[in-house]
């Protein structure tokens, strides 16, 4: 495509964000400041047992209380609705019929009816004139519970005394599969040295500062629905309040206004997303549903949580020979997303690393705990932590460098494009495209001054009685998945570009990169892009933003409907100008013929000659309008990397860690935004810092949760954590226009590890292992007492 | 029980009143019998920080403050703070250092940084951490917030 | 997580106050700043039928020194106290406290008396209480009197005030020109409740100890005075391997109890590390103030 004018390019700029005015100044539309003329408000009954049946709920105090207009239990709404549909996380044919495996869904129903399964499951719901007034009605509800035996050991869940939960089920095995890769077997028996450790990657979750919510709103006069929810998944929505209510598409609308945060917790369909149009249509006004931090806590889904029984082979010099996992993940109670996550542990466990034998088995198990679901990362930290740990106890065995280790059985650049030699989740064979992965661990040593003048300070503070330790993680990971992302581009009647997709932005500053890579497609300004996200209305179909793929995908569909489009609207102006079609060029928001400046239209003029009618200026053979609708479906994944590294200072007398370094070397492909792509990536490692020091949901053996507010769920602060640096690489994507990948979890994949390995490196002397996350100061000084 | 209180304080510089129930939190009261959608909710329980406001010129957060207990005070929200078109330093450089993603915790940290250097005026990088680390943020990492705070304190010391 | 419904009252009177609370009989809070009362009335942990508010009860927020004796008054902020020169000046161990309590905006709404009443064990102001010898006085429909910081904590979030008792101030000797003091604690964050907190106060000259006072928070249910310690200090003096005995007798007698934030063992060992480090701080100060 020409790129002739004088047109400054604005991918690659780190161009201030346009979202931040509105949000600067208090103007953000968030789903709570969303009102509606005769709006209700909702409040749910949450069970406060784990695990029992439901003998009765009994509504009529709260159906008389105050300012209460409706009421429902489980049960009646069992009568009308079917549940969530489950596996929303759909796995191509191509995935199953490679993968071995047994999938068992329980569908979640709307309110439970039969069985509680979790502290937090909602009974019954109350609409009253507001949330005071909700939440009294709310504590007027009495349901008669028959207690069951909780069940709150993933593998205790397995045994055969242990309660059922989907009793049909007959087990709480959920899912289980296995992926495998040369002679694992062989290769452990001929190998002279092994390691075996078990580690645990703790549950905890993305939190949003924004809780979740919904407003609905059903028009009569159509019988259409129009639901607003803090989602990452419009279109998701959509599609299953049609189905739930029996509705067409074209009668359901699902909108994201302003989104306080996503993080993959608000990356599926949730019960109450289809419960508020039921509401609204049935009651006959508006409603609105803001959950509150205690929900959020025991119901908005959790994540990780995943035990690994792993093994690895390797020689003398420290090369891989074989890698072998038995991991259990612990689902919880529901299971609304399928197995994505257990696959992306599997298959990100070979990470940036060369296995000719590997093989991973896994078991997807329920309890009587919240449903897991995707958090950024979304099961590759898990993976990473295996790995990672090892690499470190191989070099421990054989008295080197943990970087050594990894330097040995790097994949490097010269071996691109790569192929892994197991299906990705979307089926495709796992070949990493691009990148340097060996460049970015030597560009980590090199920002923290060098392994040998860290060791020399690390022995020197050792002296003073000082722990300082060193700790890396390195990672691939796979971005830009499929099935697909969809734009709609327009010329505007005013000459702007307007564009409309399925994206759903929760702060990563959309409307900003969309806009710089439009901008660059039509030789305009940002300013002259205007964006419709997170609307259905905008374009039937879309997927939505979670994994890391909307700019990879959404950047891909843009270009080949702006070339068509791009394609239209030459004809139209060569017919306007009477010259060919090959001699025009854009510049500036006009079309105008190479090498003549006077000569040119603007696109407004292109777009009303476009115009179907009389007057009209189009070729013979052109139809009307000027607008373009591409789905861009990826081949496949596109493989992102990053290698983190850390300095840490343990007090050894109290356990706290002192994070003194943070260095990060990442590589998403070509960088639309410089800032915007920082923040990500600082962003994400400062969740993956709070998940290996800070952050963690309890249970208790009754199944209570007792991690119940923030002062429990402690979030990383801005006193907790250092100035991170990331230093970037750039391998283009041969895999889409614009060369990008994604990277909006990226951060989040390696500090557990970097920081597991740091703290290990720190307490060397005392030969601690830190295979379970998250590391408190009590295990430190019990790490230390117990080498004593 | 129903017995309603009036509410009289100076809100954002205007003169404003109210009528609630007595337990209804400040932070209620402002978005919704104010109109001033701006200070979000994120706890309910005086930790996350989001909702913090000045409360006669003090950083102090309206979840654990009842609408009745700012009878009589002088209240500056998020809606205050930019003077007509033109932005506060803060919300600029906020802007400037992409102190913000989702935006939610940002009205919060706006005002918390406001009394921070009314409290501080030349604070170093631990001081910043120290006073925004009354604020939570999920989205930024806090790089772009201590670096914006800086800057301000920096214009304002030159 | 709204609160339940409650009548609200707003006395302009103590005595109006006591006589309200007296009338319900236990089923009325008081309201000071609300930092901690106010959460637990939206997680609805308790639904009191009234809540009494004190913030229009003059003459409540007042910090002054009467021969040699504190006064503040219980509605005084935190931050109020923490800014103010009289405490900095004569009570240097409570200025070193306050900053520790939560963030700046919670010492805005969050007062004194509001925070000693709370009796949360592991917060700075009662500990800090106890290790300056101070006391409160409460207003009930009898009168007033005054209850030593020793007599007050007597269980997790209780005191030994009357059901119909407002505790209106404190008062608290001047600490002594010469004399070391540190408050030391460790919590996850910062701005959290101390996961173990201890406070020191100490006299004395030339590596001889007159006085001392070593007090801990987040021990059990309560502040505790570390008395075998502080004895063993008054016996073998200030010097480093004093002070490491000391804390080691801190391990030794102090009852911790484990619950989802920490082990006891873990509050135990920590309880040991923080009385080392205060001592040895507060000794250092005092010896350096002998010098100044």
């Amino acid at each position: 495509m020409s790129s002739q004018g004088a047109h400054k390019g604005f991918v690659g700029q780190s161009v201030p964000r346009r979202e931040d005015l509105r949000l600067l100044r208090g103007q953000g539309q968030y789903i709570a400041d969303f009102t509606l003329p005769g709006m209700l408000h909702v409040a749910f009954v949450r069970s406060p047992v784990a695990h029992a049946r439901i003998k009765s709920v009994d509504l009529s105090r709260a159906a008389a209380a105050p300012g209460v207009h409706f009421v429902m239990s489980g049960l009646e709404l069992a009568k009308e609705i079917p549940p969530v549909q489950d596996q929303q996380l759909p796995l191509p044919r191509k995935w199953r019929t490679t993968v071995p495996h047994k999938i068992f869904d329980p569908r979640q129903p709307l309110l439970a009816w039969d069985k509680v399964r979790h502290v937090g499951e909602a009974v019954a719901v109350i609409v009253a004139e507001n949330r005071y007034l909700a939440e009294d009605a709310v504590d007027l509800v009495s349901v008669d519970y028959e207690f069951l035996d909780p069940v709150v050991d993933a593998e205790a869940a397995l045994g055969a005394g242990a309660a059922v939960l989907h009793e049909q089920n007959g087990t709480n095995l959920l899912a289980e599969f296995s992926v495998n890769k040369g002679d694992v077997a062989g290769a452990f028996a001929a190998a002279r040295q092994t390691l075996k450790r078990r580690f645990y990657h703790h549950r905890y979750a993305g939190i949003p500062m924004e809780c979740r919510g919904a407003a609905a709103l059903h028009d009569a006069r159509t019988d259409a629905v129009t639901i607003w929810s803090s989602t990452q998944v419009v279109h998701w929505v959509r599609r299953e309040v049609a189905l739930t209510l029996g509705l067409s598409e074209a009668r359901v609308r699902c909108v994201a206004l302003d989104v306080g945060g996503g993080f993959g917790t608000k990356g599926h369909v949730y019960p109450e997303d289809l419960l508020l149009p039921y509401l609204a249509r049935r009651i006959g006004r508006p409603v609105k549903w803001i959950e509150d931090r205690r929900e959020h806590l025991q119901s908005a889904c959790h994540s990780r949580d995943q035990i690994h029984d792993a093994e690895i082979a390797f020689d003398a010099s420290g090369k891989i020979l074989a890698f072998r996992d038995s991991m259990i993940m612990d689902c919880g109670a529901w299971n609304p997303v399928g197995i994505g996550i257990p696959y992306n542990t599997a298959s990100h466990l070979i990470g940036p690393y060369k296995m000719e034998n590997f093989s991973v088995r896994a078991r997807v198990v329920a309890t009587n705990k919240v449903p897991n679901a995707p958090y950024r990362g979304a099961g590759r930290p898990e993976a990473v932590q295996v790995v990672e740990r090892l690499m470190d106890l191989i070099a421990r065995e054989l008295g080197v460098e943990p970087a050594a280790v990894r330097r040995r059985n790097l994949v490097t650049a010269a071996d691109m494009p790569y192929a892994a030699g197991i299906p990705y989740r979307d089926g495709q064979p796992i070949v990493y495209d691009s990148g340097d992965y060996p460049l970015a661990l030597e560009k980590v040593l090199a920002e923290i001054g060098g392994l040998d003048a860290f060791r020399a300070r690390q022995r020197a503070a050792r002296a003073e009685g000082r722990h300082l330790g060193l700790g890396l993680g390195m990672y691939t990971e796979g971005t830009g998945v499929g099935p697909f992302e969809g734009a709609t581009v327009r010329v505007d009647p005013s000459g702007k570009i307007y564009v409309s997709a399925g994206s759903c932005p929760q702060g990563q500053g959309m409307e900003t990169i969309f806009s710089q890579i439009t901008a660059d497609l039509w030789k305009v300004n940002p300013e002259d892009v205007i964006l419709s996200l997170a609307d259905t209305a905008g374009i039937p179909m879309g997927f939505g933003t979670i994994a890391s793929r909307s700019t990879v995908n959404l950047s891909g569909a843009i270009h080949v409907a702006s070339e068509r489009l791009r394609g239209k609207t030459f004809n139209i102006a060569a017919n306007m100008l009477e010259c060919a079609a090959a001699d025009l060029e854009l510049r500036g928001g006009r079309v105008g013929v190479v090498g003549v400046p006077e000569i040119s239209v603007s696109l407004a003029d292109v777009a009303r000659a476009s115009r179907p009618g009389w007057d009209h200026q189009r070729p013979e053979g052109v139809d009307a309008g000027l607008e373009e609708t591409y789905y861009w479906e990826p081949s496949t994944v596109t493989w992102a990397y990053a290698a983190h590294a850390v300095i840490v200072d343990v007090d050894i007398r109290t356990g706290h860690v002192k994070l003194e370094k943070y260095v990060i070397a990442h590589d998403c492909g070509v960088v639309v935004n410089p800032m915007l792509a920082e923040g990500q990536i600082i962003g994400g490692a400062v969740q993956g810092i709070g998940g290996a020091l800070f952050e963690g949901f309890n249970y208790d053996s009754e199944g209570q949760l007792l991690t119940g507010s923030f002062m429990d769920y402690l979030l990383p602060t801005a006193s907790d954590v250092p100035n991170i640096t990331v230093l970037h690489h750039e391998s283009p994507s041969p895999l889409n226009p614009l060369g990008v990948k994604g990277l909006g979890e990226g951060g989040a994949i390696a500090p557990p590890v970097a920081i597991a390995n740091a703290v290990c490196d720190a307490l060397s002397a005392y030969r601690a292992e830190f295979n379970v996350t998250p590391i408190t100061p009590a295990d430190i000084v019990l790490a230390v007492r117990s080498a004593a | 029980m129903d017995d309603l209180v009036d509410i009289n304080l100076t809100v954002n510089g205007k003169a404003r009143h109210g009528r609630c129930e007595p337990r209804k939190l400040l932070v209620d009261f402002i978005r919704e019998d104010l109109g001033l959608t701006g200070t979000h909710a994120g706890c309910e329980h005086g930790i996350c920080g989001a909702c913090t406001i000045l409360f006669d010129g003090e950083a102090a957060r309206s979840c654990t403050t009842l609408a009745v207990q700012a009878d009589g005070a002088q209240i500056m929200t998020v809606e205050g703070l930019a003077g007509g078109d033109s932005l506060h330093p803060l919300q600029q450089a906020f802007h400037e250092h992409h102190a913000l993603q989702c935006g939610f915790c940002t009205p919060g940290m706006l005002m918390t940084a406001v009394d921070l250097l009314n409290t501080v005026p030349n604070p170093t990088e631990a001081q910043i951490r120290d006073g925004m680390s009354a604020v939570i943020c999920r989205c930024t990492g806090y790089q772009g917030i201590v670096n914006a705070v800086a800057a301000v304190a920096a214009a304002k010391n030159v | 997580m709204k609160p339940p419904k409650f009548t609200y009252h707003a006395p302009e009177q103590l005595d109006e106050a006591v006589q309200l609370l007296e009338r319900y009989a236990g089923n009325a809070r008081v309201l000071s700043g609300g930092q901690s009362l106010i959460p637990m009335l939206n997680f609805r942990l308790f639904s009191p039928e009234a809540l009494i508010d004190l913030r229009r009860v003059p003459g409540l927020a007042e910090i002054r020194i009467e021969e040699d004796t504190l006064h503040i008054g219980a509605m005084t902020r935190q931050r109020a106290a923490e800014n103010s020169d009289l405490v900095a000046r004569k009570l240097p161990l409570m200025t070193e406290a306050l900053g520790w309590v939560g963030h700046l905006p919670t010492r805005s709404r969050g007062t004194i008396g509001g925070s000693i009443a709370h009796a949360d064990p592991s917060a700075e102001l009662p500990m800090t209480l106890l290790a300056l010898d101070g006391a409160v006085v409460v207003r009930g429909v009898s009168g007033e009197r005054t209850i030593a910081a020793d007599d007050l904590f007597s269980s997790f979030f209780t005191t030994t005030l009357a059901p119909a008792e407002i505790l209106c101030g404190v008062r608290i000797p001047a600490m002594n020109a010469h004399c070391g003091f540190a408050v030391e604690e460790y919590a996850r964050r910062k701005g959290d409740f101390a996961i173990v907190g201890m406070a020191a106060v100490l006299e004395g000259k030339d590596g001889k100890c007159t006085r001392a006072r070593l007090v801990s928070a987040g021990i059990g249910g309560r502040p505790v005075r570390l008395r075998a310690a502080e004895d063993l200090l008054l016996k073998n003096g200030l010097g480093a391997q004093s002070i490491i005995a000391a804390s080691r007798a801190v391990m030794e007698i102090v009852e911790p109890t484990s619950d989802p934030n920490a082990s006891a063992d873990y509050r135990r060992h920590l309880a040991g590390v923080l009385a080392e480090r205060a001592l040895l701080r507060a000794a250092n100060m005092l010896k350096e103030s002998a010098h100044g």
